[in-house]
């Protein structure tokens, strides 16, 4: 990318205007081209790939499956007990998990937003939970759930949460709130780093001008914070909802659906039917009306909002 | 003096519940972690009688001397290093590239771009595990690490980009202009300008992309069969699907994986709060 516009002369510089502008039109296309090869490569074709087999027979220990079987496979979805469950508890598990990540999240931002003594020690310490890898954080809240070896039944115990030291994960009224749990703990994080973030990009002069004309913490918060937040918030509501929608870890590793399939969610069934009954197609399916769905919620909280900005303003 | 007396109680009000609730926060983020250590130390002998105590009457480091010594797990440290490693630098060299072009430039085609960065965010990881098996297989890169980066690299890619393009946002344009009037070519300022500027933010994108290699399981159990390119998350289950299961060795194997994940994050979280600071507005 040599630019000869140094020379004087005029065609050269002529030249050198042409190759610059040239370059400047390609050039942005050279930064993202990395990025675009690997994700239509790895994510993009096999996405499209993984919706044809949802039409497809396809099952890894048959050799004779393969062949196309049309919409056999959503025909079966909407007669399966099982999914319509799982559909239910993934409601239950996404919205109970993020109302107390979101809830627990903005609290502490808000607390981590004042300046006080051993504020970046405790910020560093609260925020360890988002670097414990799931599988881990899965196994050790299973653990610490279990009467034996946990201490968590015994206190429930003693604050009367419970007649006698049992264990959630296997009592199918009660075992979704343990992936929950774990889910809260592990999420909170996330939630307050990109709250703070948005907190402390706040320009500091609006409460300084508010405090001047009297306005109390409450009527800042309301008044100030609030709106300022309020697109951050938004947008990782979203963002978080179809996440933790998808995230099935948890699940798999601390009751693997069980018991009696009461914290099945549809991403924990897309992976039992993949990888224990190595039924592909079937999963594709199912992922796909997932994905269906998720799009389908995506937009529509789009939709709201742009009517809400458009009769704010 | 009444009403300074009132403020002062009511600071103090104010600061003790804030103390409390932050304790209470530590705690609950620190505890299952301080029970992790706890089951790593306590000997086997003794790991159910004394199941509920906060603290084991005697401690020992066998499980450490055998998950070093006698397990795989030190390979399998190894390979997670490698991959984490690898993944974390490819894809912050390309997250960077991407970022810069979409803070700086105005492009055809630009808008579709995002929107499939943010489609990929969506879906249900899942699904595409079968279909990139397939088209791995031929290419000799399931059961190698180096299929396992590229896997890494390429879902990590989106969310760094954009965490990257905030950095970016936040550095004035008027910088590399100036090198650029100066003849320098533009990726020559992008090199020698911002992108010392962004340190802390490719430090941050470092940080985050190692952590969520370093975690990743599904696709390193689908990937990977042998033994020999097994991650850690991998390699932590086989103590789980052995006949007996060892809880105390798994629980040391845990702790020791979450020393370089833990230390990595400790580093970077300042960076990812003040990098998320520059983009969070526009929302």
């Amino acid at each position: 990318m040599n630019t000869g516009t140094q020379t004087g002369k005029l065609p050269v510089e002529r030249r050198g205007g042409f190759s610059r502008k040239f370059s400047g039109i390609i050039e942005p296309y050279l930064y993202v081209s990395p990025a675009l090869v690997l994700i239509i490569a790895v994510m993009l074709m096999p996405l499209i790939l993984g919706l044809s087999y949802a039409f497809r027979d396809i099952r890894i220990l048959n050799p004779f499956s393969g062949g196309f079987v049309g919409t056999a496979h959503f025909e079966a979805l909407i007669s399966d007990q099982a999914f319509l469950d799982a559909l239910a508890n993934t409601a239950w598990w996404t919205f109970g998990s993020l109302l107390f990540q979101f809830g627990l999240g903005l609290v502490l931002a808000l607390l981590l937003n004042r300046q006080f003594l051993g504020r970046r020690l405790v910020q560093a310490l609260v925020f360890l939970p988002w670097a414990v890898p799931t599988f881990l954080s899965g196994l050790n809240w299973a653990w610490m759930f279990n009467p034996v070896v946990g201490p968590l039944p015994h206190w429930m115990t003693s604050l009367g949460l419970m007649a006698e030291p049992f264990n959630i994960l296997s009592d199918p009224d009660l075992a979704m709130w343990g992936p929950i749990i774990a889910n809260i703990w592990f999420g909170i994080p996330f939630f307050a780093i990109t709250l703070l973030a948005a907190l402390q990009s706040i320009p500091k002069e609006l409460y300084e001008a508010a405090s001047i004309d009297g306005a109390t913490t409450r009527q800042q918060f309301i008044s100030i914070t609030l709106p300022f937040l309020a697109p951050t918030i938004a947008i990782t509501l979203m963002l978080r909802t179809i996440w933790i929608a998808n995230f099935a870890d948890l699940i798999v590793v601390m009751t693997n659906g069980g018991p009696a399939d009461s914290t099945q969610i549809v991403a924990s069934y897309i992976f039992t039917q993949a990888f224990r009954r190595l039924d592909f197609g079937y999963a594709s399916a199912i992922a796909a009306v997932l994905l269906v769905l998720l799009l389908a919620y995506a937009l529509s909280v789009i939709a709201l909002r742009r009517a809400m900005t458009h009769t704010d303003s | 003096m009444t009403l300074t007396g009132q403020t002062s109680t009511r600071k103090l009000l104010y600061w003790g519940s804030h103390y409390l609730m932050i304790a209470a926060f530590v705690i609950f983020a620190l505890f299952p972690l301080y029970w992790l250590l706890k089951v790593s130390v306590t000997p086997n002998d003794i790991l159910y009688t004394e199941g509920v105590r906060l603290w084991p009457s005697r401690t020992s480091w066998e499980n450490y001397a055998f998950v070093l010594t006698q397990s795989n797990f030190p390979h399998y440290f190894l390979n997670s290093v490698i991959v984490s490693g690898t993944t974390a630098l490819v894809t912050t060299l390309i997250a960077a590239l991407t970022g810069y072009a979409f803070s700086r430039f105005a492009f055809r085609g630009k808008v579709i771009i995002v929107a499939l960065m943010l489609i990929t965010q969506m879906f249900p990881l899942v699904m595409l595990i079968a279909p990139i098996f397939k088209i791995l297989a031929p290419l000799g890169l399931t059961d190698s690490l180096t299929g396992l980066i590229i896997v890494y690299t390429a879902f990590n890619v989106p969310f760094a980009t954009f965490l990257m393009q905030s950095f970016f946002d936040g550095i004035p344009k008027d910088l590399e202009e100036a090198a650029m009037i100066d003849g320098n070519t533009r990726f020559e300022a992008f090199r020698a300008i911002i992108l010392p500027l962004t340190l802390p933010g490719v430090a941050a994108t470092l940080g985050f992309v190692f952590t969520a290699a370093w975690s990743e399981l599904l696709f390193a159990l689908m990937l990977v069969s042998s033994e020999s390119a097994s991650t850690f998350p991998v390699g932590l289950l086989s103590f789980v699907s052995k006949f007996s299961v060892d809880f105390g060795q798994m629980m040391a194997a845990g702790v020791l994986a979450l020393v370089p994940a833990c230390l990595f994050f400790l580093l970077i979280q300042r960076y990812l709060v003040q990098g998320l600071t520059a983009g969070a507005v526009k929302g």
